[in-house]
This record gives structure tokens, C-alpha cells and sequence, in this order.
């Protein structure tokens, strides 16, 4: 669905990625890792135009993602800081996007319902707390179904029975033939819904498995512990 | 397009800062008509609001609203829809604002107590202005991408226009005062926004005392009616050339 092909960016002199090449596929979730400044958020961006690469190639769902906009048609985004216009109500940010994106398949309301935001959906942005925006963000990205996610940092700043919550939708999304990348640091939620890894290391992929492939290769039983050995190790050499 | 203007600039009226920007404009320039007998003198001081105020109201709130919508802009941006459309909206949206708190505290105090030539001419150049420093605001922000430097450079653009381009036009008319330098100063006042929505103004209101240097050579150069015909002309210049230099940049920028 997803494929990346050499593709390089610098800010500046600071190289950020550097000739990455990935393939990636429909009914799979990818956890995107890797250390502070690795690249995840800017390998994100690019994929959904937030940012330019300066060589290489992509392409979502068989269109080139470097000319154009209808490919973003097939994503839904849940940035990893969501901040709203200060007045604006919930329901109208719900209603902007709905007339932003196609309507022709309907609407995926489920987190929308498991999460109550009809509830607040009177109340302007400014006055929720960042859990509760976080809530927002997660319903507009699943809302569109889109058949890639890109979730950054999901359940950071959720309560654990919404963080629950969220999980569980991803898994079911999942399984439905999707493709979902996430990033995150608590490793023990990526472990539980996704089926890939995809570590990033100063810019370049260390290596993309699937989740057995690691435990078996670091001889570890979770994916905590393999990911704590494989950096130690790439810190040494 | 229009309907994320809708949806940004509902936002946006609603804010205190607007409200507070449009009651202050409204609580002067009705109290200066009051206060004084004569309305034409009265559509004089409200000049100096519009070549003061507006402006760097204009250029700061652009400012501080496009870093503030950062990330909802970034949001904007992974959806469907080209980034051209998104940038305009954000613009219009934050221009047609400004444009309405303007209307509100001071056009419609001067359509009350003095509609005539001179009080249009008012109007028009504070819409002007309110759409000229929206657009510089509108390019500085896109061209930085610090928060604080794009303020920075905001409050230097008001300032560069509305004080220190004065004294560079006087520096030069005392350096070069032997050579005939009209044509020169000519050219230089076309590009200073500030210089020429007053000499708009003062043309139609007849003040020779408040016209200055570059108001009385303008005048004597085109003319009345050429003058405010060149002079609204170069306003709209001067209002589409930064924002379409912005867009551009817009594009291709890394957000």
C-alpha cells in the first residue's frame, strides 16, 4: 500500500533520513521506533505531505505521493499534538473535516460513540483537557475510513481504560485489512496490537520484522526487553 | 475554499483580542466626532489611526494567528485538499476579521457623522492597509519558522514603514539636495504603503500642513486625480504582491 523508495532528508546540514526504502502492506500494523530523533515523525510527514523530501520516492496506494493531494484520501492522520483553533467547537472541527474529505462510503462512528464525543461536542477546543483533544484527534483519524492509519503516538496522555479502548479499535482495524502505522514509546502497547517492527536509527532503517522474528533472533520474551537489548548493542558498535 | 474561511473565521470573531480591537477603534473614533464640531476635522485625526494603529494591529494579529494555528494547519495540510487552498483560507479568513472589526469602529462612526469624498477616501485606504499588513504579516510567518523571530520580524516591517522610512527619504533629500532627485523620491514613495495611503488620504481631505514632503511633491507631480488613481493602484499592489510571494513559498514549505 505504502512504498518508499530512497528516500532522503536534511533540516539544514543535520541529515534526518538517509536513503530509506520500505515496503509496506494492507492488513498489517506497523510500530514505526527508534530513539529521540531518529526520523519517525519527519518519515510520517512526508508520507502525508506535511513535509517535502529531498530525493526518493512514494507512493499510497498506487499514486505518487510527491505530486498531488487525492492520495491523502486514503489516510487518516492522528498528529501527536493536537491543537485545535481556541473557539472552535468540537462538533464543528468534526463537521469541517467531514466536508473536507469524500463522503461516498459513510462514516466509521464507533470511537465517536465509544469515546462520548456527542457529549461534548458543544464545548470549544480550548476548554478540554490534552486527553480529551487526544480523544477528538483519534475519532477524526479513524472517522474517514481510510484504509491507511497513521497514528503518532497514539496513547499518550489517554486514561488506560481509553487507552484500552483505542488499542482494541486498532487491532479490529487491523485485522479488517487495513494497513496502520503507529509510533510509540511504551513499547508493552505496541507489542500487543501491532504485527511489524520498523526500527529507525539515526535516519536509517536498523531493521523491519515481524514481532516472533525479533523475540527469536534477541532470545527475549517481550518486546521491551528485545528492544532495550537491540539498542544497547547499536549504541556499542 | 469558503468553507474553511467559514469555519476559521467564526473562530476568530469570537475572540476577546477582535472584540477588544473593535471597540477600541469604535470608543475613538466616535468620541473624536463628538467631541468636535466640525466632522472634517475630526475625519483628519482619524488619519493618523489609520496609518498607525491599523497597521500594526494588522501585522501583529496575522502574525501571532498563523503561529497559533500551526498545528491545525498542519492538520489541514494531511487532508485532501491542496495546500494552496488551505493558506488562502487561513489569510482570507484572518484579513476579512480585520477587515470587519475596521468597518465596525470606523467605518460606520465616519458613514454616521461625516459621509462625504474625503470620508471614503478614509475608508478605502484603513481597508487598505488592513489588507497590505495582513499580506507582510502573512509572508514574514511563512518565510520564518520560529515563533518569535516571525513576530520580530513583523514589528520591524511596521516599523521600517510607518518611522524609519521617513527619516532614510529626509537623510536623502539632505545628502542629495543639489541633484534633482524628484523622480527618485517619486519611485521611493510607490514603495512605502504607509506613505501612500496617507497622501491617498490627505489628497481628498486638502490639508497641505499634514501632506509633508512626499505628499506636497506627489500632488504637484500628478495631479489630484492621477494621484489617487496611481495611489489606490499601487495599494493593490502592494496588497496582492507579499501574499502571492507567500503562497508560493507556502507550497513547498516543510511544516
Amino acid at each position: 500500500m505504502i512504498s518508499i523508495g530512497q528516500l532522503c532528508k536534511r533540516y539544514g546540514k543535520l541529515p534526518v533520513l538517509n536513503n530509506i526504502s520500505l515496503e509496506l502492506n494492507a492488513g498489517s500494523c506497523i510500530s514505526l521506533i527508534g530513539p529521540n530523533a531518529s526520523g519517525k515523525t519527519t518519515l510520517l510527514k512526508i508520507i502525508l505531505g506535511i513535509v517535502r523530501p529531498d530525493s526518493g520516492t512514494i507512493g499510497v496506494a498506487g499514486t505518487n505521493a510527491l505530486e498531488g493531494y487525492r492520495y491523502r484520501e486514503n489516510i487518516g492522520y492522528m498528529p501527536q499534538i493536537a491543537k485545535y483553533p481556541d473557539n472552535m467547537r468540537v462538533g464543528q472541527v468534526i463537521n469541517l473535516l467531514k466536508s473536507l474529505r469524500p463522503s461516498g462510503i459513510g462514516y466509521d462512528e464507533e470511537l465517536y460513540t465509544t469515546f462520548r464525543i456527542n457529549e461534548i461536542s458543544n464545548k470549544p477546543l480550548r476548554s478540554l483537557s490534552g486527553g480529551t483533544r487526544q480523544k477528538v484527534s483519534a475519532c477524526l483519524a479513524f472517522m474517514f475510513k481510510a484504509p491507511i492509519l497513521i497514528l503518532d503516538e497514539p496513547t499518550a496522555g489517554l486514561d488506560p481504560l481509553s487507552a484500552e479502548l483505542l488499542k482494541a479499535k486498532i487491532k479490529k482495524e487491523a485485522g479488517a485489512d487495513k494497513l496502520i502505522i503507529v509510533t510509540s514509546h511504551i513499547l508493552s502497547d505496541l507489542e500487543d496490537i501491532s504485527t511489524h517492527i520498523v526500527y529507525l536509527h539515526e535516519g536509517k532503517i536498523l531493521f523491519h520484522e515481524t514481532i516472533s522474528e525479533i523475540l527469536k533472533r534477541t532470545r527475549t520474551t517481550s518486546l521491551s526487553l528485545a528492544v532495550a537489548e537491540i539498542m544497547r548493542n547499536s549504541s556499542h558498535v | 475554499m469558503f468553507k474553511i474561511v467559514k469555519y476559521i473565521l467564526a473562530d476568530i470573531l469570537k475572540s476577546r483580542v477582535i472584540l477588544a480591537y473593535t471597540i477600541f477603534l469604535a470608543t475613538i473614533s466616535t468620541s473624536l466626532y463628538l467631541l468636535d464640531s466640525n466632522p472634517d476635522k475630526s475625519t483628519i485625526s482619524l488619519v493618523n489611526i489609520n496609518l498607525i494603529i491599523i497597521p500594526l494591529m494588522s501585522i501583529i494579529f496575522t502574525t501571532i494567528h498563523y503561529y497559533n494555528s500551526y498545528e491545525f494547519i498542519e492538520l489541514l495540510v494531511a487532508q485532501p485538499i491542496s495546500r494552496n487552498r488551505i493558506v488562502m483560507s487561513e489569510y482570507v479568513a484572518v484579513t476579512l476579521s480585520l477587515l470587519i472589526a475596521f468597518m465596525a469602529g470606523v467605518g460606520i462612526p465616519i458613514i454616521l457623522f461625516n459621509m462625504n469624498t474625503a470620508g471614503w477616501s478614509v475608508i478605502y485606504s484603513g481597508l487598505m492597509i488592513t489588507i497590505i499588513f495582513s499580506s507582510l504579516a502573512f509572508l514574514c510567518s511563512v518565510l520564518t519558522r520560529d515563533k518569535t523571530r516571525g513576530i520580530g520580524a513583523a514589528l520591524l516591517v511596521w516599523l521600517f514603514f510607518s518611522i524609519i522610512y521617513d527619516g532614510l527619504i529626509l537623510f536623502i533629500l539632505f545628502s542629495f539636495n543639489d541633484y534633482p532627485i524628484e523622480p527618485l523620491i517619486m519611485v521611493i514613495t510607490h514603495l512605502n504603503p504607509v506613505d501612500l495611503a496617507r497622501i491617498f488620504m490627505l489628497i481628498r481631505l486638502d490639508v497641505s500642513a499634514m501632506m509633508g514632503y512626499t505628499g506636497a511633491l506627489y500632488l504637484e507631480y500628478f495631479g489630484a486625480t492621477t494621484g489617487m488613481f496611481l495611489s489606490s493602484i499601487v495599494m493593490v499592489l502592494w496588497a496582492v504582491i507579499p501574499v502571492t510571494i507567500g503562497v508560493k513559498v507556502f507550497r513547498n514549505k516543510d511544516l
